[in-house]
Parts: C-alpha cells; structure tokens; sequence
C-alpha cells in the first residue's frame, strides 16, 4: 500500500536545483529500494538517484532533460493497484518556499521538503475527517532559516558512531538522527536556534531554498554580428553557484596575503628522478605542494583553522580542498586527510579527483569538509596570484609557475626555478606573522623536498 | 475627556494582555492597559482558575466518598455547592488583585472601560467616568478575547440555557442539566456537577467525547465519567432547545431530553464587535483576526493575540503570543510561537492532557510510527495515592525517536504533560528522555515507562 514520493534529492549543500539527465527506469518499471532511478545533474557533478522505496515507478513528472527544484516530486513509486491521483495531484510545478520566507504555508515548511541525499520517503494515507481543532490545526509561523548556501565551518571529523569527535557540533538530539538518516552534513549547517544551536528545521533547511539558477545549458558562442555590441550568456549552474558564493566569502571575510618565493630546483630535480623510476606514478608539482602544506597545517593549527562567531576551530587533520579549473567554471574535491597520505597516494588521488571533477562524477561528500585549500595557475604560466577564500576555511594557498628565473648565487649569476607562492587568510583568525611562519615552513619543506618523503 | 499617550495600548487584560503589557514594561516601554471587566480577563475571572476551585471541591467530595477506601468512616457528610462557587469566586478576586499589584509594581496605567480602535494609532475608552483618548506611539495590541459560542437558534440566558459565565457564577446548582459539547468545558462542568449530585447528561455531536484527543484517551475517559454516572451521548445533533417539561428541552436526531438547564459548552467565538476592526480594514481568517508570527496584523503597528487571534483558545498560549508580541513591539527578534507544542489540558477527574500529535494524526502522515503506553496501575505512587485510572501515551516517530506526541490521562496528568514539552522543545527524542533518571516514586515515572514501552522495553509491565 506504500505510495514513495521520489523528488528531486538534495546533492550538495549549495544544490537548488538538478537536472535529470536520463530516467533509467521507465513508467511501469518494478522498483526495489535501492535501485538507480535516474542519473540527475547538479551545479557540481553528475549523481545517480536512487530509490527509497518498493513497487512500480508509476508516474514520472519530470521528463529527461528538465529542471527541478530540489524537493520537487518528480515522480511517484506505488503498488500497482493504489490511488496516486492525491500524490500527483499535490504535485505543483512551483519551487518550494524561499528558505527566508517566514510565513510560508504551514505543513510543507515544517516537513523536510527532502532530505539529501535521499528523497522524501511518505507513504500516503487517506486523511479523515479531521476534528474541529487539532492541536496542530492553525498554520504555523516558521522560523527564519537560516541563509542558504552559508556552510558551517567544518570541525575534526567524526570519531566512532555516533560522537562528534574533537570539535563539538551544537546540535539537538532529533537534528543529530535526522542528518545522520538522511546524509546531511551537520559540519555544513548553519544552526539558527539559542548559541547557534542547530535544530531540525536546519537540518530540513538544507533541502528547501529556492531554485533561482537558470538553465545550466552551456552557453552556446555565437559567431558575432555586426552592430551587435554585447550579448547575455544564460549562467551554469556551477557559474552561478560560484557568483552566489564568493561574495559571501570576499565581503565578510577580511582577507590578507602574504607571499613568498620558494627555490623549487631541489624540488624540481627530485619530481623528474621519482618520475623516472619505473611503475611509479607520476607526481607534479602541484602533488608536492600539497604534500608540504600538509606537513606545515599538522605544524601551524592555526592556519588549519576557521573562524565560528564565537570561537576559533582549530583542525587537528588536514582535509586539502583542490581547486580545479573545468570549462564553465571551477570545482574544488578535497581530499581527506591529507597530512596522513605519502606523496604517492596523494598523487594517485589528486589525479582521481581531478578527473572525476572533470567528468562530474563526484561524489557529494568529495566535494565538502576542506580545512584548507590550494589552488595553483601554474600550468597557465601566471607568476603570482591571489586566492579568494572559500568559508568556512581559513586559508587558501594560491600557486604559481615553476619559472627559470636569475638568481644570485655565491659564485655568481645563474639560473634558478622559482615559484611565488600567495597566502589568503582571514584575519580574523589569523595574523601576518601567523601565516608567515607557515609560508617559512611550507618553503623550507619545498626546498629541502627530502622532508616530503619521510 | 482626557488624551493619554503611551508606547503601547493593550486593549485587554486577559492573560494576553497582561502578560503583553508586562512584558513590554519590563523592556522600557510605557503601557496603558483598557479592561471592561476585571483585570484577569475570562480566565482569571470567569475561566480557567475559578473553574480549578470549583473542580478542586468535586475532588475533595469525591474524596469523601471513598473515605472507606483510606480506613476513614466519614458520618453525615455536608456538601454546600454554593459555599464551592463563594470559594471560587474568592480565589477570583485574589489573582484578579494579583494582575493590578503586577500593573501597579510595572508602571502600567489600567483604563476602565470598553476600548475601541479609532485609528491605528488611537484607542478610545468609554468608562464609568467618560471617555479617555490613548494614543499609541508604538504599536496597539489587541487582546479582547473571547465568549461562549451558541448554537443557532439558542440564545443563552444565563439562566435556563447557561454559558461557562453563568455555570461558574450560579450559587444554586441545577438538578438536572444538560450539556452540549464533550470538550474541555463540558466535562470539566459535568464533573464538578456530578460530585455535587447534578444529574448530568453530555451531548456531543463527534463520536466521542474530549474529541481533539487521542481516541484511546477519549475512551477513557468516557468510561470514568460513565462509571459516575454521567450519561454520554456522542454523535448527537441538537435541532433545539427550548423551555419546557423540568426547564428546558433538548431535541435531538435521537429524541428529546429535558433538564433544568443546558450548559452550552460548544466552544467560544472572537470578542471582536465593537473594537474598530471592520472600520480599520484589519484582516480576518474564520473569524478571528488574522496575525503574523509576530502577532501584527494586517495594519501595521496593530497586533493581537491570545483568543481573538485564533485556535486554540488557550490562556498559555495567549500568553505566550503576548512575550511574542510585545518583544517585536520592541524591536526584538522573537522567536515566534511554535503552535505544534501547546499542551493542552482538561481538569476533570481523571484529568487529561497532551501535546503534539494524537496517534491517529501521526499515523495519517503515512509514516513509521511507535507508540508506547503505560497504565497507572503499574504505578507506585498513583497506587499509592489510589488514583490509578489512566495511562502514559508516547507516539514517536520509529526512525528517529521523535516525540511527535504525548497523551495522559489519569492523576495531576496536566503537572506530568511537562516532560514532553521540555523533550519536544528542546528537540529530545526517546533516548534522551530514557536516560533521563525519574525519581522514584513519581508519577512521572510512567512518563518514563511509556518512552521505555515506546522503545520496546518497558521495565515495570
């Protein structure tokens, strides 16, 4: 008798709304929990969608190709002989309420709109008639919630079930089981009850803003025509994701910089003889940067850290966001402990990342929980840049080239490959003589490389 | 004729308005308060407390009753009904002197009188000794409340056909009555009536009686009230009421009763006549006024709150909507009622109360439910007291332990309700209140029980 709502799953904190690629089961279909429903594109990377319930997928409302709001029902799973015209019915092609909005409509805003990465599972039940009052009977004002897109910094990760390891997530007993049923991240809400506490409307928040991307149709050039002075190409979804969310990192953040430039011959000459050993993987340069900032973060917590209101949260492990460039935009994987990883898996991993980035097929959990991050222009041959920030981490490491450059040396003039190196760090956090330091140790890592095989 | 201003005009002093004006004086705004009765409003005065007097005499005659139960031969008991209404009346008076000690100790300046908006800003107040203009600098709240509804067709007289009004003001007691509706009121009357000997016969047009309760709790208490001898008649509809036979006859879809008087117990409509909303344009919604969750109305700078502003009709939550009101009246950022965690209580014996959802509202989502219950009599502390009608009902969600809802019936079940407000507010789910240690021996400790039965393992049954 189970009718299954299936609707559009909540992939990644800053998610919306997703596409759905291609339905790879039809109307008719028998369903099993757990089988793939269908392959749906988010801003970040390409998921499958899986089922939450048994029976026969009765209704898609959602064609292949189409958009929709997370938490929209897109299609109903139901056994052969129930009544799904009530589901259907409720479908509205509306989006759900602005997460802002504070009066919105009384049980649908309480209810999580979904749940991610699962869909909503409600079974559906004849509703008799109700009493003359029900203590739940008038509409409800809800809360504010909190702003959409606006992670919570990321504590230690989780130690053992159930606990909350070294950095304590504020959260409510029911808020707790809800997330951890559904696979919301509470290191990435925002909590909105007393002292930042969070509660189930944020972890239910998290399924609910609004859909204001447009199409994530790539923009199509079209050849320029005479008189023609400027045309307006529709944003991706991954361009508008990233429009959405610098702002809230440049203007809150009072961001520093500070740079440093580190003789990478040593460096340079040990890439090109572990790159010629045989069976070995390739490492670049951008796999030894992350190694050595690693080693720095375990030696400078304070840079490995994030700024929470009240508190400073420092990391005891290192997660590496690693920026990486696609056509339409940029995309940053991480990659979890980092300072535990020898230079070789950390390049096997990288490479993974990367090309998985690439593909957008990352997983939803790959693409949050950074502690920190790097971002390196040097195969574009830019001598130095700045990073902007990406909350709740505290730093970001922009790398430039490896380029040949004159240097002084005792005997002389002569040839040296050097690479400038940015630190981006909030102050309110950090200072310059903290960050500093660790642009001191990061070099002398990367200069002395031996350090980074051991 | 006189001009006032304030920062804020409450316009009633029920427990809306009082605690809205105290509130707002407590955060350093100057408030002038309109009462056309006593300060107090219906619940002070004519409601909730003067009703606990009046059931608080049932239980000490229902206690004498069965003295024998205790070992105590109790000879030529006396009940005066009319001694019970001068004791309640006088409980009346002394929280009605409470509330104008609160204005007086606040700084809040009482208007006698009937207010009524002029403007949104302007209230005018007709007394005993004319008429007062206060003007509003911040914001008007309107707190009127409410009255007794009746059915169409029948006009309460206060004397054949009574209201709560006049059933808690009458000295004399009835022989025989009749009430409509099996709600709050009515079994609270109906018990306080039956102690004093009344014949009492309750209608109710749903299937059962106290009918926003859970179903089990309704079946309860149906059995308690039958077993003293109360009539129940549930799914009856009354076509009229009129004088004749003992006092009055009551013809329903199945016959005609007659009685000396007809309680009216079929609920209560907003006191809205006369208070300037029509001429202001302020916004309706099934005829109360329609408020935000900030309690302001459609008219900006005028808020309401407590009945005249809606379901449920209820003085905590009146009160509650009065904090709301007065701290965004002054510039705060309140966090708006939660109307899904409103404990709900009714008196009678054994009392009744709960929060949240009934296990059928909870089941009707189409989700997982577990439900837990507890009866009194495994209790040692109601076996004790020789009060073990009742039970402990938890419905929690089966996934994630939330308490969607919590029904008691049974002794001081309306002290008991408060564990699963606190649980529900703070966002506890069964676990927490399991290892939550209940002193022994309570009657919380079925509280306890049930969670345990809710999770599967109860101890003690």
């Amino acid at each position: 008798m189970a009718v299954t709502k299936v609707q559009m799953p909540k992939l990644s904190e800053a998610m919306e709304s997703g596409k759905i690629i291609k339905w790879l089961k039809k109307e008719g279909d028998p369903i099993q929990s757990g089988d793939i429903l269908a392959e749906v594109e988010t801003d970040k990377a390409d998921v499958e969608m899986e089922a939450f319930g048994n029976g026969i997928l009765r209704k898609i409302l959602v064609a292949a190709g189409e958009k929709a709001a997370v938490g929209t029902l897109i299609g109903v799973i139901a056994d052969a002989n129930d009544d799904i015209a009530g589901v259907v019915g409720q479908a509205t092609p509306a989006p759900p309420p602005a997460a802002a909005a504070p009066a919105a409509s009384s049980e649908e805003s309480r209810r999580p709109a979904a749940v991610p990465p699962h869909p909503r599972r409600e079974d559906h039940a004849e509703r008799s008639p109700s009493p003359s009052r029900g203590p739940e009977a008038p509409a409800r004002p809800v809360a504010p919630a909190p702003m959409a897109g606006r992670p919570q910094p990321a504590p230690a990760p989780v130690v053992g079930a159930g606990g909350d390891g070294g950095g304590r997530v504020k959260a409510s007993p029911l808020a707790r089981k809800i997330a951890a049923q559904s696979g919301v991240d509470l290191k990435l809400v925002q909590g909105s009850g007393p002292g930042g506490r969070i509660v189930r409307r944020d972890v239910e928040a998290v399924g609910s803003a609004p859909a204001a991307t447009p199409s994530a149709a790539a923009p199509q050039r079209a050849a320029p025509q005479p008189g023609v002075e400027f045309e307006d190409v529709a944003l991706t979804s991954m361009r508008a994701a990233i429009a959405k969310r610098m702002p809230l990192s440049k203007a809150p953040v009072p961001h520093f910089y500070v740079t440093s430039e580190i003789a990478m011959d040593a460096a340079w000459e040990l890439r090109e003889q572990l790159n010629g050993l045989e069976g070995q993987s390739k490492i670049s340069v951008n796999d030894l940067v992350v190694r050595a900032c690693a080693l720095a973060l375990l030696q400078h917590p304070g840079i490995n850290a994030s700024f929470q209101g009240e508190s400073i949260r420092v990391f005891h492990r290192v997660h590496m966001g690693i920026a990486v460039a696609l056509e339409e935009g940029l995309i940053t994987p991480v990659l979890r402990d980092a300072h535990a990883k020898s230079l070789a898996q950390i390049a096997g991993e990288s490479r993974d990342l990367a090309e998985r980035a690439r593909q957008r097929k990352l997983r939803t959990q790959e693409l949050s929980g950074a502690t920190f991050s790097i971002s390196n222009l040097g195969m574009f041959d830019v001598a130095d840049f700045s990073a902007i920030i990406n909350p709740p981490e505290g730093a970001i490491l922009a790398v430039g080239s490896v380029r040949k450059v004159p240097v002084v040396t005792e005997s002389g003039l002569g040839v040296g490959r050097r690479m400038a190196v940015t630190l981006s760090c909030d102050h309110r956090v950090m200072d310059g003589a903290m960050g500093a330091r660790f642009l001191q140790d990061v070099k002398r890592l990367l200069e002395e490389p031996l350090r980074l095989l051991v | 004729m006189a001009t006032h201003a304030f920062d804020v005009v409450v316009v009633g002093t029920g427990p809306g308005g009082y605690v809205a004006a105290i509130r707002a004086s407590q955060l350093g705004l100057s408030v002038g308060v309109v009462e056309d009765d006593r300060p107090g409003g219906v619940c002070l005065n004519w409601g909730c407390i003067p009703t606990k007097a009046l059931l608080r005499n049932a239980e000490v005659v229902q206690l004498f009753e069965r003295a024998e139960t205790f070992g105590i031969t109790v000879q030529g008991l006396q009940v005066d009904y009319a001694a019970a209404v001068k004791r309640s009346r006088g409980v009346a008076d002394r929280m009605a002197k409470g509330v104008e000690f609160l204005f007086k100790k606040n700084k809040i300046t009482l208007f006698p009188g009937t207010g009524a908006l002029k403007s949104r800003t302007t209230v005018e107040v007709n007394g005993a000794s004319g008429t007062d203009t206060l003007e509003a600098r911040r914001a008007v709240v309107l707190a009127t409340g409410s009255e007794p509804k009746s059915l169409p067709g029948v006009t309460i007289d206060e004397k054949r056909v009574i209201s709560s009004n006049g059933a808690v003001r009458n000295e004399a007691k009835p022989k025989s009555i009749v009430i409509i509706g099996a709600g709050a009121v009515g079994v609270e009357f109906a018990d306080v009536y039956r102690a004093y000997g009344v014949e009492v016969t309750i209608l109710e047009a749903l299937d059962r009686v106290v009918p926003i309760e859970d179903q089990e709790i309704s079946a309860q208490l149906a059995r308690n009230l039958s077993r003293r001898g109360i009539q129940i008649k549930t799914g009856v509809k009354v076509s009229a009421v009129t004088p004749g036979g003992a006092g009055v006859v009551v013809e329903t879809d199945g016959g005609k009763l007659e009685a000396e008087q007809v309680l009216m117990a079929v609920g209560r409509a907003a006191r809205i006549k006369g208070v300037g909303i029509e001429a202001l344009g302020i916004a309706m919604d099934r005829g109360f006024v329609k408020a935000s969750p900030t309690m302001e109305t459609s008219v900006k700078g005028v808020y309401a709150i407590g009945d005249v502003a809606g379901p449920p009709l209820l003085a905590h939550k009146a009160m509650a909507e009065g904090v709301v009101a007065a701290e965004a009246i002054a510039g705060k950022q309140p966090r708006p009622v939660d109307y899904g965690n409103v404990p709900s209580c009714t008196y009678c014996r054994p009392q009744v109360a709960s929060i949240g959802l009934t296990e059928a509202k909870a089941r009707e989502g189409g989700r997982e439910v577990s439900v837990g219950k507890f009866p009194f009599t495994a209790n040692g502390k109601a076996v004790a007291l020789a009060e073990t009608d009742g039970f402990v009902k938890v419905v929690a969600d089966k996934k994630t332990g939330e308490i969607l809802g919590a029904h008691i019936i049974g002794p001081e079940a309306t002290e008991v309700i408060h564990e699963f407000a606190v649980g529900r507010t703070l966002e506890a789910t069964l676990e927490e209140l399991m290892h939550t240690i209940h002193a022994h021996p309570t009657l919380s400790e079925a509280a306890l029980e049930a969670t345990l039965a809710a999770l599967g393992h109860a101890i003690h049954i």
